[in-house]
C-alpha cells in the first residue's frame, strides 16, 4: 500500500464522498481544533524557561512544540486548559492565565 | 473437509462449522444460554487445531465486542456470539462498531429478556436494537444459519457496505435443534470468501487515526454514509446469494422469501423459524381452495419495504406475526411493515398485529390456523392481538 502523505494540512470535507469510510483516517493532523472548554491558558516566560523540557513531557495532549532555538510554543488550538504544565515546571515559567484577557 | 459433506448439526454447530470455514483471525466471546455450544465448539476446534484463530477469552460481552471492534480496526476478520442480555450489555459497542464500520460477524440466539428470568426464545433481545446500525439476519433453519454467516462476511467486508452483521437463530428452536445440514467444503468457500483486505489498518508504515472525534460539523456526514452503505447492502446481498448459489450451490431469495403471494388473499408476515410451523398449515388450507400465502423476513436492516409492498399488493388481510412487542404500542415489525405500506400507491390491506412467543411460548399449527380465520373474518378493533 502506497503510504498517505504525512504532515499534511487539514482540508475540511465539504461533500459526502470527501469523507473518509468509517473513523479510520491517515495520521498526522488533527480534524478539528478542540479548544473552546479552555478557561485559563498557560503562558510561558521565555526568560525564566531553562527548557528542561518537563512540559513537554508531561503535556496530556502533546501541544507543547520545542524548537532548536527559543522558547517553546504551545499549540492553543489544542490545549486543554488543564494547568498540568504550569503545575509542573520547576522554573514556574509557566502562568495560568484568564482566557477572557485573550478576548477569544 | 475440501469437499462438501452432510452433518447432522444442531443451529449453533452449523453456525461454528461456518465460522471455521471463514478462517477469521480473532474469537472473542463470553458464554450465555443459548448461545453457549457455537462457542464451546469453536474453542474445541481451536484447541485440536483444526481452526487457527486467535481465541480471546474476555470477561463479558462488552469486551467481547471490544476485543472483536480492536482485531477489526487492525484489519483482522472476527467472529463473536451472544444472545438476550448478553446482547443489551454489548449494546454501546454494538455502535462503536457500525460508526467505525468495523465488519465483525457476530451470532446471536434469539432469547427472551428479563423481568422475568427466562432463557428460552424470543426475538425482544435483537428486535429492541434495530437502530444499532448492524445489518440483521433471521434464519429460519440450522442450513440457513450456516450458509448466512459465510454469506455474512462477503457482505459485510464488501467496500461498499463495510458495516457489521448480526445473524439471528430463534433460541433453542434452531439453536439446539438438529438437523442434517449440508457443509460446504473448504475450497468452495476459500473461493466464495477470500482474505479480507482493508486500507482502514493499524500499519506501523502508514499509521492512521483510528476511531476518532467528530464535532457538530462533521458527525452528521458519518451517520448519513452509515445509513447509505445499509441501503447499498440491499443490492450487495442479492449479489452475495448469487455468487454463493453458483459456487455453493444453494440459491437465497433475497431480504424476503415468499410463498403463494402471487395470488394470496390472506397472507401472514414473519421472521425466524415460526416460519415452519405455517409452511404447513398454509399448504393444507390451499388445499381446501383456500388462497393464503407467507411472506418470511430474512432481513430486518436493510428493510425490505419495496419487496413487501410487491409482496402484499394484492392481499385482502395481512396479519403480522412476532415475537416481540413495544409496549405502549404495537410489534416493531408490524410498525415496520406499516410504514412500508402507506409509502405504496396502492391502498394499504387491512393490518392485524399478532404477538407471540414471548419468553418461549409455543406457537403451534392451530395458533397459525387461528391467525388465518381472523384475518378472513377479522372486525377493527384492538390492533395488537396476543396469541
Amino acid at each position: 500500500m502506497t503510504c498517505p502523505v504525512r504532515n499534511r494540512s487539514f482540508i475540511p470535507p465539504v461533500e459526502l464522498g470527501d469523507y473518509p469510510v468509517g473513523t479510520a483516517f491517515p495520521a498526522g493532523h488533527l480534524v478539528d481544533t478542540n479548544a473552546a472548554w479552555r478557561s485559563l491558558r498557560p503562558v510561558i516566560d521565555a526568560t525564566a524557561c531553562s527548557n528542561c523540557l518537563i512540559c513537554w513531557l508531561l503535556c496530556p495532549d502533546g501541544v507543547i512544540q520545542r524548537h532548536d532555538r527559543g522558547a517553546l510554543q504551545i499549540d492553543y488550538d489544542y490545549c486543554k486548559g488543564c494547568g498540568i504544565c504550569a503545575r509542573e515546571c520547576r522554573q514556574k515559567a509557566i502562568s495560568m492565565e484568564n482566557e477572557g484577557n485573550y478576548g477569544t | 473437509m475440501e469437499r462438501e459433506t452432510k452433518a447432522f448439526l444442531s443451529g449453533n454447530e452449523a453456525v461454528a462449522r461456518a465460522v471455521r470455514l471463514a478462517r477469521p483471525h480473532v474469537i472473542a466471546a463470553y458464554p450465555i444460554t443459548p448461545q453457549t455450544t457455537v462457542i464451546e465448539r469453536l474453542a474445541e476446534m481451536v484447541e485440536e487445531e483444526s481452526l487457527k484463530s486467535e481465541y480471546l477469552h474476555v470477561e463479558s460481552e462488552h469486551s467481547a465486542l471490544s476485543a472483536c471492534i480492536g482485531a477489526s480496526a487492525v484489519g483482522a476478520r472476527t467472529f463473536t456470539a451472544t444472545s438476550s442480555q448478553g446482547l443489551l450489555y454489548m449494546a454501546e459497542c454494538l455502535h462503536y462498531a457500525s460508526g467505525g464500520r468495523f465488519p465483525i460477524v457476530m451470532m446471536n440466539a434469539n432469547r427472551s429478556v428479563a423481568l422475568p428470568w427466562n432463557i428460552y426464545g424470543d426475538q425482544r433481545d435483537s428486535l429492541s436494537l434495530l437502530d444499532c446500525g448492524w445489518i440483521q439476519a433471521y434464519a429460519e433453519d440450522a442450513q440457513e444459519s450456516l450458509d448466512l454467516v459465510l454469506q455474512a462476511y462477503a457482505i459485510a467486508e464488501h467496500s461498499e457496505v463495510l458495516t457489521p452483521m448480526m445473524i439471528n437463530l430463534d433460541g433453542f428452536v434452531i439453536t439446539h435443534t438438529y438437523e442434517l445440514v449440508n457443509v460446504p467444503g473448504q475450497n468452495e468457500i476459500d473461493l466464495f470468501l477470500p482474505p479480507f483486505r482493508t486500507t482502514n489498518k493499524m500499519d506501523f508504515d502508514c499509521p492512521m487515526s483510528l476511531a476518532f472525534t467528530a464535532g457538530p460539523a462533521y458527525n452528521q456526514a458519518f451517520k448519513q454514509l452509515q445509513h447509505l452503505a445499509m441501503l447499498k447492502a440491499s443490492r450487495v446481498i442479492g449479489e452475495v446469494e448469487e455468487r454463493f448459489g453458483r459456487l455453493v450451490g444453494r440459491n437465497y431469495p433475497g431480504l424476503i422469501e415468499t410463498l403463494y403471494c402471487g395470488d394470496a388473499e390472506y397472507i401472514i408476515v414473519t421472521l425466524g423459524s415460526v416460519a415452519g410451523t405455517i409452511r404447513p398449515v398454509i399448504e393444507k388450507l390451499r388445499s381446501g381452495g383456500e388462497r393464503v400465502g407467507l411472506v418470511r423476513i430474512r432481513y430486518m436492516r436493510p428493510f425490505p419495504d419495496a419487496e413487501i409492498r410487491r409482496a402484499l399488493a394484492g392481499a385482502k388481510a395481512v396479519g403480522v406475526l412476532e415475537k416481540d412487542i413495544s409496549f405502549g404500542f404495537e410489534g416493531t415489525v408490524f410498525t415496520n411493515v406499516s410504514s412500508a405500506l402507506m409509502r405504496s400507491q396502492v391502498v394499504p390491506p387491512r393490518l392485524l398485529n399478532f404477538v407471540g412467543g414471548l419468553g418461549g411460548k409455543d406457537i403451534s399449527a392451530a395458533d397459525i390456523e387461528l391467525i388465518f380465520k381472523r384475518l378472513k373474518n377479522s372486525e377493527p378493533g384492538e390492533t395488537v392481538e396476543f396469541i
